[in-house]
């Protein structure tokens, strides 16, 4: 009971705050708040946003599978980002200079991008084990890295292909692509089943194997886990290459569901994201599926917003409140439950060995 | 030797005063001209106006239509108003109906994009403007092109209109842009008035649609002054958009090409510009003065003072003329007499004069302008 309420109470009691924070941002400016919900709910019957909100989801489920394996371990793997924007890229690369029989088209790409998302997190997580470098640091470098990796490589004289003023790879042709389920009002992708299907293999690996109890201790106490015959060195490489290969998926839902290529306006910050989804989920395969969602439907609600003239910003407002305010809910509650336990614990003293404290006394 | 610009002049008048103002180069440059670095700098005379040279046309495309009955949607790109350049261009041919052709303010919604979104949000934002029944739709921004053709096809019944890009549907009216030629003239204004023989380029991010900027800056350059010395450089690689909108990068990159020996900055970065107006306002002295060129609208107006005071003139793309112009069209029932590409010849792209940074060299920048327009320079778009 008390463990459910405090993985509960933080993230509601963020939201709820959060929720504050966006209606008194809105009377200040003028609109009402509950206009501006109504609207946002609303909009999800309307044309494909329902089924955008789930793919988007599904998207920021994978990033945020990935943020959650490093924080497992208290790494932060910032790099996210470069990570699945190199992968899609080198992926649709590949994707559109082959061409294989159907499925294994596909699984090619898969695989290229898992490989390439997980060397390219080996860099930082080599430096981190055998150099001390910080991960956070040697990520957010390579982010800029790999920023410049991805605008040499669709230059039109490397792989790109010019499209009026845009440069995009070369498409990839339907036997790679990923069939989605047509709703009728927008495609599903096929993709969002392989993100399910990320979550639930999440959670046996950290709950069921003997890696996922390893890299929950090390988490929890690298000297302690040192001590009981874990070794640091390897957890820390095979959790941020971990980190990158699950990261280096995040792009392909659009590129093997929708885009079939990657171009200069493919999307970025989804590595963001996913660390801020991955914190309000508290790294459970659940409550990131719910973090996910609930940032998915913000995202693609947020359009109707225009409707009523409130600015969209204000679902910035809320993002960023819902991240701030849930790392102080959950220190709030914990400290609230500690001093409780404190207070049990002190009165049961008091009751039971009664004798003893009156000798002392 | 000062003429103004769109005063109509005889052919022959015209290209006596232009050889005579080429000839006498040397004293469209400012004072400091006479020093070493300055004759350095060969520079090629102006082309003579050949016979019947195209006078800049002020004249409208076409009369003004009736649009209160229009109900207009303006899909933004990243940035949306307020970057003082490319959306707010385009707010301001929407406000210009509004003024001019009695299209209603309620009747016209804006919507921005944000930064580094997916393409479903860019098609749920169109498609919303459409099923509202808005029509036209304006999309700003050539990151609209995969979204607006699939809208476009969803909703045969509305007309839409691209800005920089081109999206091949009947209902789709593509609104591109001429820019190496405006900016072949800044660059040409730039070599003039430069007396370390060295100019600078600094674009917001290396696309396809920037780098020609670059070229027509490049070209324009080298055809006054084939030895002139062109720094490029960009704020950010192609796929990453932050180079339109930060100013604190535009400062760095254009006090490098500064400190390096430039002293005429074009900027073609967005919002990032005003760093680079900031950066020149710093370096220029009384003895040895700098400039910047400004892009898309005139920022001598929309910058601040006395920021602006660097800023010699603007390569103006004129973003606003050609929405104006596609309402009226569409307002007009008639899309067809709109031109291919809003170019020199139309006034779709140019050069400003505002604070009279290039007043002594108007003569000459016309005579190129008639060149380009009469076709006896061709400017490439690629660097």
């Amino acid at each position: 009971m008390s463990r459910i309420r405090s993985a509960l109470l933080p993230p509601a009691l963020a939201i709820l705050f959060a929720a504050a924070l966006c209606a008194v941002a809105l009377v200040i400016s003028g609109a009402s708040p509950l206009t501006a919900l109504g609207v946002m709910i609303g909009q999800v019957g309307q044309g494909t946003t329902a089924v955008d909100i789930v793919n988007s989801a599904a998207i920021y489920y994978i990033v945020a599978l990935a943020a959650a394996i490093g924080f497992q371990m208290k790494l932060f793997n910032i790099g996210i980002e470069g990570q699945y924007r190199l992968a899609a890229c080198v992926a649709a690369i590949v994707g559109g200079l082959i061409v294989l029989p159907p499925v294994l088209h596909t699984l090619v790409i898969i695989v290229v991008a898992v490989l390439v998302g997980a060397v390219w997190a080996g860099i930082p997580a080599l430096l981190k084990a055998y150099r001390g470098v910080s991960e956070v640091i040697s990520t957010i470098m390579l982010n800029a890295v790999s920023l410049g990796a991805i605008a040499f490589l669709i230059r039109p004289d490397s792989f790109g292909v010019l499209q009026g003023n845009n440069i995009s790879t070369k498409p990839i042709e339907p036997s790679g692509q990923f069939p989605g389920l047509d709703t009728g009002a927008g495609t599903i992708f096929g993709m969002v089943v392989v993100a399910v299907l990320l979550g639930v293999g999440y959670w046996f690996l950290l709950n069921r194997t003997r890696f996922g109890f390893e890299l929950r201790a090390s988490g929890e106490s690298a000297t302690a886990a040192t001590a009981g015959g874990v070794n640091a060195k390897r957890m820390v490489i095979i959790a941020l290459v971990l980190s990158g290969a699950v990261a280096g998926l995040a792009g392909l839902p659009e590129v093997l569901g929708r885009d079939f290529a990657y171009t200069l306006t493919s999307p970025q910050g989804y590595g963001f994201t996913g660390l801020a989804v991955a914190l309000l989920g508290r790294n459970h395969p659940a409550g990131i599926a719910f973090g996910a969602l609930l940032w998915a439907f913000l995202d693609k609600s947020a359009i109707a917003l225009d409707n009523i003239g409130v600015p969209r910003d204000i679902v910035l407002i809320m993002q960023g409140s819902v991240v701030l305010s849930v790392v102080v809910a959950y220190e709030v509650v914990r400290r609230y439950e500690l001093a409780a336990e404190q207070r049990r614990v002190a009165a049961q003293l008091r009751g039971a060995p009664a004798a003893d404290k009156e000798v002392v006394g | 030797m000062r003429h103004r610009r769109g005063m109509a002049f005889a052919a022959a008048v015209l290209s006596s005063a232009l050889v005579l103002a080429g000839c006498a180069r040397d004293t469209g440059t400012p004072a400091a001209g006479g020093d070493a670095a300055g004759t350095e700098c060969a520079r090629n005379a102006a082309p003579a106006a050949a016979g019947g040279a195209a006078a800049p046309s002020a004249a409208p495309i076409a009369p003004n239509a009736d649009a209160s009955a229009l109900r207009v949607g303006l899909a933004f790109d990243v940035g949306g108003r307020g970057d003082q350049s490319f959306n707010d261009s385009a707010y301001a041919g929407l406000e210009r109906a509004v003024a001019e052709l009695g299209l209603v303010q309620d009747n016209t919604r804006e919507v921005a994009a944000a930064t580094g979104e997916s393409e479903d949000a860019r098609v749920s934002r169109l498609r919303q403007l459409a099923t509202e029944g808005f029509s036209p739709v304006v999309a700003v921004g050539f990151a609209y092109s995969e979204s607006l053709t699939t809208v476009a096809a969803e909703f045969p019944d509305t007309q839409f209109a691209i800005v920089d890009s081109v999206v091949d549907l009947p209902n789709v009216t593509s609104l591109t842009f001429a820019a190496e030629q405006g900016s072949f003239l800044v660059g040409a204004a730039a070599a003039m008035r430069t007396t370390s023989c060295q100019i600078g380029f600094v674009g917001g991010v290396e696309v396809p649609l920037i780098q020609a900027f670059e070229a027509g800056f490049v070209q324009g350059a080298k055809a006054v002054a084939p030895d002139v010395e062109v720094d490029v450089d960009y704020i950010s690689p192609a796929g990453d958009f932050s180079g339109f909108n930060d100013p604190a990068r535009g400062t760095e990159v254009a006090r490098g090409q500064l400190d390096s020996g430039a002293d005429v900055v074009y900027h073609a970065a967005g919002g990032s510009g005003q760093g680079v107006f900031e950066a020149v306002a710093a370096a220029t002295t009384a003895e040895a003065p700098k400039y910047a060129i400004g892009v898309d609208s005139d920022q001598f107006n929309t910058v601040a003072a006395p920021t602006n005071e660097v800023i010699m003139t603007s390569m103006l793309k004129r973003v606003d003329v050609a929405v104006f112009n596609f309402i009226n069209a569409v307002a007009a029932g008639d899309t067809s007499v709109l031109p291919q590409t809003f170019d020199l010849s139309v006034d779709g792209v140019g050069y400003s004069t505002t604070g009279g940074g290039v007043d002594d060299l108007v003569a000459d920048l016309d005579a190129y302008k008639a060149a380009i327009i009469n076709g006896d320079i061709t400017v490439s778009s690629t660097p």
